[in-house]
């Protein structure tokens, strides 16, 4: 049986969301979605369905903006954009994300004995 | 900075539904399209492609809800769907609707209602700023009426010296009589009433005049022109609300009197210091003219300085009550106000003697609503028992049981709020009523209204009466097992059966509550029954009074008196010869009015006892006694009792009764005795009923009459017995009277029970809401039985069809209806009985010759209620007996 999948943490979906648009530019819900399933290497359980909340939430925050435009074949589907705003939060972000990272390695690292006081 | 961007972004989305809901549903749409396209680029077959696409997807519907609960308002969405669903149910069913929200209306009304004038005399301070400062100054009570109540202004001007806790001292004259203001404005004078203050009365208190000045100290001053301040009603009433009326002046009691201003309508005199009278105009006291030597006059009113607390400022009146002298020309009275200067603070004054009357008053009514909402909880247990297959089927179709017990709260919600709605509307009418009500001599009734914290108290008692009385159905509802309501059939089986127990048990408290409010009512009625029982030494039906004006103005006493003396004789018997007046007599004062004390005659050579309380003084003409139907032992005054002949007075029993003990009179008999009081001997001609002049429920004071011939009264009431309704009369005495002296204002024309009604009315008025709660209460808990019982023969249509097949009278069944009927009002009764006995205590206080635990009372009540009792429990019995087997048994 193969590992199931990594299930998304609470917030995690928002600026996974953001990072795509900001790093492909305007895409539609679909599009995101598959890049992001893409870009996991189908690791990651994505409620396809759950992206259009998220959008939503961004959306209302301001972080991004939507247009209504024709898709490759020529469907009329919502394209989403990162705002100004939503960059300058991505980089918030994904700073916050590096500091929490490297705090888990930190601990992660830790192997037994390490408690001894090296005083 | 986003968080509230979001928050904007809600409430829109929340209002766009429709739209956005589109929106996400074309995105979706497009979604599955490109994903089934996908699949099938990698070659999947059509119906797997969409399959797997919508696995992805993790369904359209849920896509669609998180979608909704990420950009709006979900709480409130939900919220909304319950109330649409609310007033659909509520609207299917109009007749428990209207039940429901009358009987909540009347409930929360009568609360409001009552929260309103709690929080008017009790909770409020005055309506004065920094009212708590304000105390009121004066002697422990005593029988010697007002006189001792008071303080001469020699006594006010060594308070404020000597006191350092107070910002200021003020005052007012305490016995000005109704009418004693006559305004002429070219007609016939008009009455009004008027007070006179010391100067800074309005600096004291704090009240700034709406137009024009408050008085100074200049306008209190010997030679001072005369002014006046008009109260904002009679600035209305009488001058039209003129707005230039400062510093006109116009013809009062013969002076021409300047008009300084307008008081703020905020201001009523009355309302504060005199309940139940009507005070016009302000006049300023001239306290270094007569007034000097007209002994204790004047009433006190401090101003704490801030920080100082009530026990200070008595130490401090304490300390300062050696200097004060009765009159600084007698060293003798110096001190005789020593422990007799008391400040309180004024609210207590004001309002303290209802306290216990107010909170019994506010239980009553929380029991009324108690009493509502046990019966809402019974309905509502009716209809949840109806609706129990609705809530069933809800759970079976995935509603949480929170969901389902929110709806149920929402429908209480929503009842309440719309009782509370047509609560208001009814307290409002009622509060309107009740501010108009100047005959009642409550304090501060006239600044009754519906504010802003009265609207508060509606919230809280409308959110509180849902929760009581949605709680118990709501929780019965939702903790019910949802197969058994499914199964079961409604009627007669395990839920039902639950719902009685429930019901039986709601009954059961209601009757007890019900119970309570009876007995209280039942005590206060009876104690109103022996307050008008009291023999108050006169008899007030078909006897009237009027204010007399007179002018005996003359050089000196003498002159005065005949003068005076004329003018009386020729009133009365010009009175006297109006068909339908039987007797007719003139005293300065009435009964249950103001009064006065001058010190006590004492029989010559004894000792008089310290600190004894004097008798009131009433100045009267012959036939006094008569018009008042007041009983006399020896004889009348008359018209001989002259100037020069014997001084001659008459005494009440009590105090007649007092001295032949301690004088050792032969046969303990006063009349033909002597007392003095410094002048010359005055002999006792009449020993006189008791009369209870102060009040109608205390102890009342000794009284002393003295002869208008010989003696000088303050003012003059004409009092007549009549054969004929007085009302009827008015018109003719007035014509006479003015006929007499064109001077005469229209006074008003007053029956003497009027007077004894006024003095009752604090009584009557607790005693009609209690009573009407205790009715309310005896209605709801009919309607609770009722509801109960009917309900219970539904449920066993089929028993007791069963029963009547097998042999059983519908005699048999009715009795069998009316004992369960009685066995619940048995068990509340005797519950309710016990909790009164153990709360009579608490209105102990408020009865009048009644024991809290009057036998009479308690089973007269008990009676009333087992009849209430028995007659909502006939009817479902009537109904029972006559269901026909064969239709009851087919039925189901």
């Amino acid at each position: 049986m193969k590992p199931s999948k990594i299930d998304i943490l609470q917030g995690t979906l928002d600026l996974m969301v953001l990072q795509t648009l900001a790093a492909l530019g305007p895409l539609h819900g679909y599009g995101i979605a598959r890049r992001i399933e893409q870009v996991s290497g189908n690791e990651v359980l994505l409620n396809q369905g759950t992206i259009y909340a998220s959008l939503v939430r961004l959306e209302q925050r301001g972080w991004i903006s939507s247009t209504w435009g024709t898709s490759d074949n020529n469907r009329k589907a919502k394209f989403y954009t990162i705002t100004a705003a939503g960059r300058r939060q991505l980089v918030d972000d994904t700073r916050y994300w590096e500091r929490l990272t490297s705090v888990m390695d930190r601990v992660f690292a830790m192997k037994p004995g390490d408690g001894a006081d090296p005083a | 900075m986003s968080r509230l961007k979001r928050a904007a972004g809600r409430v829109r989305a929340f209002f766009n539904k429709p739209a956005l809901d589109a929106e996400v549903e074309a995105e979706l749409a497009l979604h599955l399209e490109m994903a089934i396209e996908d699949n099938i680029a990698h070659g999947l077959s059509p119906g797997e492609a969409r399959r797997l696409a919508l696995v992805s997807i993790g369904g359209m519907e849920q896509a669609k809800d998180k979608h909704r609960e990420a950009r709006g308002l979900m709480k409130l969405d939900i919220l909304l769907q319950d109330l649409k669903y609310t007033f659909r149910t509520l609207g299917r069913d109009p007749g428990f609707t209207i039940v429901a929200v009358l009987i909540l209306a009347i409930g929360i009304g009568a609360n409001i209602a009552v929260f309103s004038v709690v929080n008017t005399l009790m909770l409020r301070p005055l309506p004065f700023p920094n009212a708590h400062q304000l105390v009121w100054i004066a002697p422990p009570p005593t029988k010697c009426g007002l006189s001792c109540a008071t303080y001469s202004t020699d006594a006010y001007d060594e308070f404020r010296v000597h006191t350092r806790s107070y910002q200021d001292v003020t005052g007012y004259f305490a016995f000005s009589s109704p009418g004693n203001l006559a305004l002429s404005m070219g007609r016939a004078p008009i009455p009004a009433t008027s007070i006179d203050v010391i100067a800074n009365f309005f600096q004291v208190l704090g009240v700034q005049p709406a137009m024009g000045r408050a008085f100074t100290r200049e306008d209190g001053l010997n030679g001072a022109a005369p002014v006046v301040l008009l109260t904002d009603a009679w600035w209305k009433r009488q001058f039209g609300a003129d707005p230039n009326i400062v510093g006109k002046a116009f013809d009062m009691n013969g002076k021409q009197t300047t008009v300084i201003g307008v008081l703020p309508r905020t201001f009523d005199f009355g309302a504060v210091f005199s309940p139940g009278t009507k005070v016009d105009a302000i006049t300023p006291l001239n306290l270094y003219g007569p007034p000097r030597d007209w002994g204790n006059i004047i009433t006190l009113i401090g101003r704490l300085r801030p920080g100082i607390t009530i026990a200070q400022a008595r130490g401090d009146a304490e300390a300062a009550a050696p200097y004060m002298c009765w009159n600084n020309k007698q060293p003798k009275s110096c001190g005789q106000y020593k422990g007799a200067v008391v400040p309180v603070p004024l609210k207590d004054y004001v309002s303290g003697r209802l306290r216990r009357a107010l909170v019994v008053l506010w239980c009553a009514v929380g029991m009324i609503l108690l009493i509502a909402c046990v019966n809402l909880s019974n309905l509502l247990l009716a209809r949840a028992a109806a609706r129990s297959k609705e809530f069933a089927m809800r759970g079976a179709l995935g509603a949480s049981r929170a969901r389902i017990v929110r709806q149920l709260l929402t429908e209480s919600l929503v009842l309440s709020g719309a009782g509370a709605v047509f609560g208001l509307i009814l307290a409002v009418i009622l509060v309107s009523w009740l501010a108009h009500q100047g005959a009642i001599a409550l304090p501060l009734l006239s600044t009754l209204r519906i504010d802003g914290a009265a609207l508060a108290w509606t919230l809280l008692v409308a959110l509180s009466a849902a929760i009581l009385f949605g709680l118990v159905p709501g929780l019965r509802m939702a903790g019910g097992n949802l197969h058994e309501s499914l199964k079961d059939s409604g009627l007669g089986s395990g839920q039902s059966r639950k719902h009685q127990r429930t019901r039986s048990v709601l009954v059961v408290s209601e009757v007890a509550l019900a119970c309570m409010l009876l007995v209280g009512a039942g005590l206060l009625l009876r104690s109103f029954m022996h307050v008008l029982d009291v023999d108050l030494g006169f008899e007030p039906d078909r006897a009237a009074a009027v204010k007399v004006e007179y002018d005996d103005s003359a050089p000196n006493e003498a002159a005065s008196i005949q003068k005076r003396t004329a003018i009386f004789q020729q009133i009365l018997a010009r009175v006297s010869a109006i068909p339908g007046v039987e007797a007719a007599g003139i005293s300065d004062y009435l009964p249950l009015g103001g009064n006065r004390a001058w010190g006590t005659p004492w029989p010559k050579g004894i000792k008089q006892p310290d600190n004894l309380a004097g008798p009131l003084v009433y100045v009267v003409t012959p036939g006094y006694l008569r018009a008042m139907g007041t009983r006399l032992r020896g004889r009348d005054f008359t018209w001989d009792d002259g100037p020069k002949s014997e001084n001659v007075i008459m005494i009440d029993q009590a105090f007649a009764h007092f001295l032949a003990a301690y004088a050792h009179w032969p046969n303990d008999d006063a009349v033909g005795q002597t007392l003095s009081q410094g002048g010359p001997d005055m002999r006792i001609v009449g020993v006189v009923d008791d009369v209870h002049e102060e009040s109608v429920e205390g102890e009342t004071g000794w009284q002393i009459y003295y002869p208008a011939t010989q003696q000088s009264p303050s003012s003059a009431e004409l009092v007549m017995r009549t054969t004929l309704p007085p009302a009827v009369l008015a018109s003719s005495v007035l014509r006479t009277l003015r006929d007499l002296n064109p001077k005469q204002p229209a006074a008003e024309f007053r029956p003497i029970q009027m007077l004894v009604d006024h003095a009752n009315s604090p009584r009557r008025f607790f005693m009609f809401l209690v009573a009407s709660f205790a009715s309310l209460g005896l209605l709801l808990a009919a309607l609770g039985i009722y509801g109960v019982i009917s309900y219970s023969v539904t449920r066993q249509t089929q028993e007791i069809g069963v029963r009547m097949a097998l042999g059983a009278t519908a005699g048999h069944v009715q009795r069998q209806v009316l004992s369960g009927t009685l066995r619940l009002a048995i068990i509340g009764v005797v519950l309710g009985a016990v909790a009164s006995l153990a709360t009579a205590k608490l209105i102990a206080s408020l009865l009048f010759a009644t024991s809290p635990w009057d036998a009479a009372t308690y089973i007269a009540m008990a009676i009333a209620l087992l009849a209430v009792a028995a007659v909502s429990g006939y009817i479902p019995a009537r109904r029972a007996s006559r269901i026909n087997p064969t239709v009851a048994l087919r039925a189901n």
